[in-house]
Parts: structure tokens; C-alpha cells; sequence
């Protein structure tokens, strides 16, 4: 059973500096091995507004930002009066009290009022250390991980500012000592320390253990930071990065790379999907394997840019006009991500197709702790039935070889071949005798258009359906979704992509709290559909409430559609915060009471 | 499982290459008279007098009547959606920098609906060659007015006159960062092939556009309209180094409308040459995947 769980939340404007804080706390908190999960609410704006990041922490599994506050640092009065009256006895606010008053607090609420000005001196950028020094202690945390941690912060700027840092740090850990009163647990310290990383760090370095080579992408909120770890770390890792003028660039520039050999990868948002969507049926039409990342953020159009929300599922399913094979996963956790990418590119590249990825703000700018081993930058990598020149005459030209000799005006090689597996041997532009012209219009076997100057019925069909078959065994590749929990509770509660950690953890409350036996069934891999798994597992619920972190219960539809099955209930969420466990706890009993079949939890938070 | 197939090159074996090696497995589907033919055979020569071997190429071309031109030529070839032939190619040939890569299609996809991929490929100076059949008309869609359409011309999308004023791709290009602009015209090959070729020779972005009049839906600028009009250049003396030279030339037009190299600088990097990625180890395409144990060390230390 975990013994320590505890959140600590740091608001104010943006530009006040809550990342640097949060970063230091989460490195020394994962550095004690410690399980995080790190969830910042900010708004579309540079200066000003209200940032609130909140930092869970445990020694059991942390999935989801959870229900409850310990710590409140206010950097600002507006985050005092939002969040103060939101504690709960045993919890503490610790801010600057030369400048901010804090309101009313529940009774037990610790008020932690620290002399900034005279812990600071001459550093008046310090109050943030001062607080983080402050918290530190009273979870009893030595003072040396902090000192550790500053060094590595302040490196680039000089040993003076380090220094400077670590002594208005050990003024605030002083004061904490002798004026606060400590929790009644330690943070312990459990020996190996974690990774700390966010979806998209994951989801870049996802890409790079699966071989990537060319990444391009345009900035959108929420997926930027994928760009930009991949932009920092191009020419370290060799990899071809670019930014493009606009999305419909990047998508068809990462076909051509793809198209040329390459594994090519890209991510956006929903808007700069729906720009590269005509170009994601042309990698179907011309059998090129891509892949590519929606991070959802709260739509339509510009929406919410800073907000989540799984608004995105049919997009994905509807992506490109016509009917083409594609693969759509949504994984759920930061390590989930970094263990799809590669995956889903052996996937794409045996297929033949271009693959999505269904992220979302909550896990893509979430943080979370991963052990640095399950890192694995070795992934299997299969390319599937793809021909390449040889280069340096290491080659030996097996099966195909006979083609390249015989000209350049070799007729044997069909690219688009009709094979009973409907996978055709890929050969890359460059390869002597394999010439064919990959085109978006309808293509014979060779790659000839038949759009033009005469159709052909029976080809069309031919060649839909050579590529149509390419899916039936995809779903034989990818592991089915298991039920977790007891078989025979009272409701299944059904979600998919990120929300698995919230859902899960709401399992057990319901458990725990309620009384309620529950099991949950999470889905991962949207296309395939585990159709006969899915409707097996959940012919036997007593009954099923989905949750999804939308209006119109997109996935629910879908689920539908697929299996016939209809939900008897339904939990959606569509303000642009993500679920707390406590939401579907309550969402659950109102429905097992009979209340309602639809709950729609409102976000206490101001945020 | 993966089948990952090498092709040896065998030079003793390998075809001698005549002209015919480029010529592609179906006849253009062209109408007869179009000036596509024209642009078709000088790349096809271009090529040939190059020594190109047809394996070594990539025509990538968009969508319409001139972006047809992959099927016709024996080339790698990728026939993409209308206006993304740059975007397209731009990909591929940083995955295979050692591809030639040429870019075909006409006024609508390349100024029209790809305009915003013209502007941005030519400011990064990539090596690629774009050649634009410029018939000053969307053909394929059956005669609607395109971005060079001149002031005035009457077509079905715009039956009392265009009121827009056209493109000119020739100074766009100059000013946006093209280090090869050229014009040529259906109706002089061999100028036209001279062209060609250094355009593909030339290590940065280079455009030539070329006047290829559609015989059935332009009845403005045909054959006969430009035969008159067109000068040379190279007949001309002019500095193609001259960039105000090169500007006076490319807003002529009337009675006399200059074709030829208009402007040429040599003295900029490409987008290549400027990225370090792909100064060592070849093309990225044929390079082996993922990343060392120590390379892995390193990123997984940034996290702890």
C-alpha cells in the first residue's frame, strides 16, 4: 500500500515563474524515486492571466494530477483567493507575506506567511526558491537534493548565482524549520531514481528509438514541444528536422521523405491535422507509411489552444476524403507514447500506410515519471517488404536483384502489385530497375494511371480492395484491451487514450470509498478495432459508463458503430480541464442511483 | 517479419543510355499541339545529355494537365496533390540529397493553390530543379481563369474580363531567394533544353517557367501570339548576375517579352550545404535506424 501521496499546486501569472520552481520540485521528488504526475492549467497568453501547476507525488502509482491539494504556493493574490478556499485540514499555503493576504481557510489549513523581503535580501527573483525550500522541509527533505538541483539550474550562469540561489534557499529552509510545522510523513526516499519527461518529450523520443530520421512540423499548441526536442537534439541524433511554412508542408514533406526511405514523423494539433488531411489520404493512395501525431486540444477551430479535450476521434477516422487503410492509436500514459511510436511505424511500414496518433494536451504537456530503464531506445525495428540500391556494395541483391540489370525501361517491377496479402514490395526511388511513378490519381499495378484517358472498373475495384486487405490482419499484430478489475462488478466504466490513469484511479476509490465495485476497459488502438474481444468483455458488464473527455461522446458513437453496443451511461467532460478521479466517482453514483444516464462533473477549480 | 531487399548496381550490365531511356511507358495524353510535349522532350534530352541515369532522377510533379508529365517520363516519379509537388519533393530530397529532383507542373499548382510553397522553397535555396508549363490557364478544369491569366482575359470563370492583375513569376522569384530564374518557350526547344540543364546543374533552388501555350483553351497567348514576341536573352547580352539588369528584364512584357536566364547567383549555400545532418553518412534514407547506447545514455540523463 503507497504511504505518502501528497499534491503540491504553485500558481500565478504567466511570466511570474511557476515552470522553474515546478521543475525543480518534480527533479528532486523523481530523483528520490519517487512516482510523479504533473499537470500545468495555463491559458493562450504570454504575461499575465492565471497559471496553476499542480505536482503529485507518491510512493505507489501516481496517475493523474488526483483530488486533493497539500501545499498551495501563491505566487499572486489572485491565486491565494482562487485556490486557498479549496484546502482541506492538514494542507498548507506558503507565500510571500510582505505582499499577499490570504483569505479565509478551512479550519486546519496551515498559513504559512514567509518575510520575503528579509529572506531575499538583494535577490528579488528568490521568493520562488524560498517557498520551494520551504516545502522541502516541512516534507523532510534534506537540504542538499535543493543545493544539487540550483547548481544544475543556475549552471549557465555562474558560480555567483548559484551561490546567491542556494543561500536565499537555505534562509527559506531555516525559517521553514523553526516557524512551520512539518508534515506527519517524510518524502521518502526510495534509492533509484526516475526519469521525469512529457508526452511530447515521449513521444519525440518515441520517434528517435524507432528510427526517425525526418521530422517536420509547423508550432501549435499543444504539440510544440515535440518540435522543439526534436529541433534540439537534430544534429546530435542525425536527424533532419524542419520547420514548415504550414501544415499541409509538412505532411506532404514528410510523405516525400518517407516516400524516399526515410522513417518520417510529424505532430500537430487538431487545426494543423485538419490542414494535412487530404495529404494523409495521399500516403494511403501511394502506400507510403507515415506517421503522424494529433496532440487534441479543446476545438473547434481555435478553440481552446491551452486546454484538453479528446474532440479529435473522428477526425482521425474520417482524415482524407475517400476510403483508404490508415491506423489510429491513442495511447494513454507518457511511457505509452514512447513505446507506440515505434510500433506503430513496423506497423505502417509492413502495412504500407500511414499511421495517427491520438494524444492530447493532458499527457502531451503532462509530466510524469518513468524508470529510466523502461526507456528503451533499442526497439525492434521491422521495415517491412522494402527495396533499397545498394549504396557500398554490401548489398546482395536477393529476390529482386534480376530486375536491375535488365535496362531502364524495365517493365517486371509492379509496385503496386495485387498480392493476396495486399502488400506490395516497396521499392525507394533510386534503386536501379524498379522506376514506377507513385500517384495519388488510381494506379494499375505498375503505377499507370487508369484516372485519365480511360478508366477502368475492374482495376479500381482491383486495386480498393488490394489495399483494403492490407487491414485484416493489422488487428493480429496489436494487443487486444484487457479488462481490469473483478468480473463480476456492478459497472465497466470504458474510456480510451489518455484518461486510463484517472479512470483507474476513480476505480479505486469507488472501491475503497464507496463501496462500489467496479472494473474499467481501456482502449488503446482505435484502428484496428478489437471488435470480438471488446464485444466479448463487454456483452458480460452489468453495465458500461463510458468516460471521454468530450461533448458528444464521440468514442461512444463509435463503439457503437463498430460493435453495436450502446452505453448505458455516460461521463463528459468539455470545459477544457481533464477529469479529477472524484468527478467519475461521483458521476458513477449518481448514474448507480438512478439519477441520470449522462453526468457532466463541473470543474471546481478556476483555472 | 521484414524483408529488407538491397539492389546491387552492376555497371558491366548496366543499358547504355540512349534517349529512349527516358521515354516513359504511355504516350502523353496531351492534346495534340499542346506545348507540354515540347517541355516533356527537352527534360527528357536535358536529362539524356547529362548523362542522368533514369534511376537517379525523381520528377515530382502536382496535379493538372502539365503535372501528368511523371507518366510520361522513365524516371522515379511521384504524381502528388495539386500544389504540393515542392512541399513533396522538398522531403525527398533531404531524405535522398543525392536523387536529382525536378519538379514539374503548371501556373494554377505552382502559383495558384501551391503559392505559398513556391515562396517558402525558394527562400531555403534547396537544390531542386521547378519547371512550371505556364499556359496562363487552369486546363484540365476545362478553361478557368489561373494566376498568370492576363488583366482582362476572358475565360469561363471569368467571362467579362479577369480584373486581378497576373503573377510574374520571373522578379517573385528573383526577390524571393530563387538563385536560378529562367524562362523559356514551348516553341524553342533547344533553348529551352539549354535551360534545363542548368537548372539541374545548378546546386540551389532554380525555376524555369516556361510559356507552354494550351491549344484549346487559351486563345490569347498561343504559338503565334509569343513566336514574335519572344527574345532571347543569351541573344542579348545580359548579366544574369545583374540583379537590377535581371529586374528591368523580368517586367518587360508587350511586344517584347524576354526568355532566357534572367538571373543566376552561385555565391549561396543551399539548404544542403547548411545543414550538418547531411554533410557525412549519405542520404538519411539509406542510413541504418536508431541511435547509439551512448547517444541513448545521454538523452536519458537530460530526464533524471
Amino acid at each position: 500500500m503507497p504511504t505518502v501521496d501528497f499534491a503540491i499546486g504553485i500558481g500565478g501569472e504567466a511570466g511570474q515563474g511557476i515552470a522553474t520552481p515546478g521543475d525543480i520540485l518534480a527533479r528532486i521528488f523523481a530523483r528520490r524515486g519517487l512516482n510523479l504526475n504533473a499537470y500545468n492549467a495555463y491559458q493562450s497568453i504570454i504575461r499575465g492571466g492565471h497559471t496553476f501547476l499542480t505536482i503529485r507525488c507518491g510512493n505507489g502509482p501516481v496517475r493523474s494530477m488526483g483530488d486533493k491539494l497539500d501545499v498551495l504556493i501563491p505566487l499572486n493574490q489572485d491565486t491565494m483567493d482562487r485556490h486557498l478556499k479549496l484546502l482541506r485540514a492538514g494542507a498548507c499555503v506558503i507565500f510571500d507575506g510582505d505582499k499577499l493576504k490570504p483569505g479565509p481557510a478551512a479550519e486546519g489549513v496551515q498559513i504559512c506567511a514567509m518575510p520575503m523581503k528579509q529572506l531575499c535580501g538583494a535577490n528579488k527573483l528568490g521568493a520562488n526558491t524560498v517557498a520551494v525550500a520551504a516545502v522541502l522541509q516541512m516534507l523532510g527533505i534534506e537540504f542538499q537534493p535543493l543545493e544539487d538541483v540550483l547548481s544544475r539550474q543556475f549552471k549557465k550562469k555562474g558560480e555567483a548565482v548559484i551561490a546567491e540561489n542556494v543561500n536565499v534557499a537555505r534562509a527559506g529552509y531555516e525559517f521553514a524549520a523553526k516557524n512551520f510545522k512539518a508534515f506527519p510523513f517524510k518524502a521518502p526516499n526510495l534509492g533509484k531514481g526516475m526519469a521525469v519527461l512529457t508526452g511530447n518529450q515521449a513521444i519525440a523520443m518515441g520517434g528517435v528509438a524507432a528510427g526517425v530520421k525526418f521530422y517536420a512540423a509547423y508550432p501549435m499548441s499543444p504539440s510544440t514541444g515535440v518540435l522543439m526536442w526534436m529541433a534540439a537534439h537534430a544534429r546530435q541524433l542525425g536527424i533532419m528536422v524542419r520547420q514548415v511554412e504550414d501544415e499541409i508542408g509538412v505532411m506532404n514533406m514528410v510523405i516525400g521523405a518517407a516516400h524516399a526511405g526515410c522513417r518520417a514523423m510529424c505532430a500537430t494539433s487538431g487545426g494543423g491535422f485538419a490542414l494535412m488531411t487530404e495529404a494523409v489520404g495521399m500516403a494511403g493512395m501511394i502506400e507510403t507509411p507515415v506517421v503522424c501525431v494529433d496532440v487534441q486540444r479543446a476545438g473547434p477551430a481555435t478553440g481552446v489552444p491551452t486546454k484538453t479535450e479528446q474532440g479529435d476521434l473522428w477526425q482521425a477516422l474520417g482524415a482524407g476524403q475517400g476510403d483508404y487503410p490508415r491506423i489510429i492509436v491513442a495511447p494513454s500514459t507518457q511511457l505509452d507514447l514512447f513505446n507506440s511510436i515505434p510500433e506503430l511505424f513496423n506497423l505502417c511500414d509492413k502495412y504500407q500506410c500511414p499511421g495517427l496518433v491520438l494524444s492530447d494536451l493532458l499527457i502531451s504537456e503532462g509530466t510524469a515519471s518513468v524508470n529510466p530503464d523502461d526507456l528503451n531506445f533499442k526497439a525492434k525495428i521491422e521495415r517491412g517488404d522494402i527495396i533499397f540500391p545498394n549504396g557500398n556494395g554490401n548489398g546482395n541483391g536477393n529476390g529482386e536483384g534480376a530486375n536491375a540489370f535488365s535496362g531502364y525501361n524495365d517493365n517486371a517491377y509492379l509496385r503496386y502489385k495485387n498480392t493476396e496479402s495486399g502488400i506490395s514490395p516497396r521499392a525507394v526511388p533510386g534503386v536501379p530497375g524498379h522506376i514506377y511513378v507513385a500517384a495519388t490519381d488510381e494506379h494499375d499495378e505498375d503505377g499507370t494511371l487508369i484516372s485519365d484517358e480511360f478508366t477502368n472498373p475492374a482495376k479500381r475495384r482491383m486495386m480498393v480492395e488490394k489495399r483494403a486487405r492490407k487491414m485484416e490482419t493489422v488487428v493480429n499484430q496489436i494487443t487486444p484491451p484487457k479488462l481490469v478489475g473483478p468480473d463480476n462488478a456492478m459497472v465497466t466504466l470504458v474510456g480510451w487514450g489518455s484518461t486510463e490513469g484517472v479512470i483507474r484511479e476513480a476505480v479505486e476509490k469507488l472501491a475503497s470509498e464507496e463501496g462500489v465495485v467496479a472494473n474499467q476497459l481501456h482502449i488503446k488502438w482505435i484502428v484496428p478495432f478489437h471488435v470480438e474481444e471488446i464485444t466479448r468483455i463487454l456483452s458480460r458488464s452489468k453495465r458500461i459508463i463510458i468516460v471521454e473527455n468530450n461533448y458528444s461522446g464521440q468514442f461512444a458513437r463509435y463503439l457503437r458503430s463498430e460493435t453495436g453496443i450502446a452505453a448505458h451511461g455516460h461521463v463528459r467532460k468539455y470545459d477544457g480541464e481533464p477529469f479529477m478521479p472524484h468527478h467519475i466517482v461521483n458521476a458513477v453514483k449518481e448514474q448507480l442511483a438512478g439519477a441520470t444516464n449522462l453526468s457532466v462533473p463541473t470543474h471546481e477549480i478556476y483555472v | 517479419m521484414s524483408t529488407v531487399t538491397v539492389v546491387e548496381e552492376a555497371p558491366k550490365q548496366a543499358a547504355q543510355l540512349t534517349k529512349d531511356s527516358y521515354k516513359g511507358k504511355i504516350h502523353p495524353d496531351w492534346c495534340p499541339g499542346c506545348g507540354d510535349f515540347s517541355v516533356l522532350s527537352a527534360l527528357q534530352a536535358a536529362l539524356f545529355e547529362l548523362g542522368l541515369k533514369p534511376n537517379q532522377v525523381l520528377v515530382v510533379s502536382g496535379i493538372g494537365c502539365s503535372s501528368n508529365l511523371p507518366g510520361f517520363i522513365n524516371t522515379y516519379g511521384m504524381h502528388t496533390l495539386h500544389g504540393r509537388s515542392l512541399a513533396v519533393a522538398t522531403g525527398a530530397k533531404l531524405a535522398n540529397h543525392e536523387l536529382k529532383v525536378i519538379c514539374t507542373g503548371g501556373d494554377g499548382d505552382g502559383y495558384g493553390i501551391g503559392g505559398n510553397h513556391f515562396v517558402h522553397t525558394m527562400r531555403r535555396n534547396i537544390d531542386l530543379t521547378y519547371i512550371v508549363m505556364d499556359n496562363q490557364i487552369y486546363g484540365l478544369t476545362t478553361g478557368q481563369v489561373s494566376p498568370t491569366s492576363v488583366k482582362g482575359m476572358k475565360t469561363k470563370s471569368s467571362p467579362h474580363g479577369s480584373v486581378e492583375n497576373p503573377i510574374n513569376p520571373m522578379p517573385m522569384a528573383i526577390v524571393g531567394g530563387a538563385t536560378y530564374v529562367a524562362r523559356g518557350f514551348s516553341g524553342k526547344q533547344k533553348h529551352l533544353v539549354e535551360l534545363i540543364k542548368g537548372a539541374i546543374m545548378h546546386p540551389g533552388f532554380a525555376l524555369v517557367d516556361v510559356f507552354s501555350p494550351c491549344v484549346t483553351y487559351n486563345k490569347d497567348n498561343t504559338y503565334q501570339w509569343f513566336t514574335p514576341r519572344v527574345k532571347a536573352l543569351e541573344d542579348q547580352g545580359h548579366d544574369p548576375t545583374d540583379f537590377r539588369a535581371a529586374m528591368d528584364k523580368a517586367f518587360m512584357w508587350g511586344d517584347e517579352i524576354p526568355i532566357g536566364l534572367f538571373w543566376k547567383r552561385t555565391d549561396l549555400p543551399s539548404l544542403e550545404d547548411l545543414e550538418p545532418v547531411l554533410h557525412e553518412g549519405g542520404p538519411l534514407a539509406y542510413r541504418e535506424l536508431g541511435i547509439t547506447d551512448e547517444q541513448a545514455k545521454a538523452v536519458i540523463k537530460e530526464l533524471l
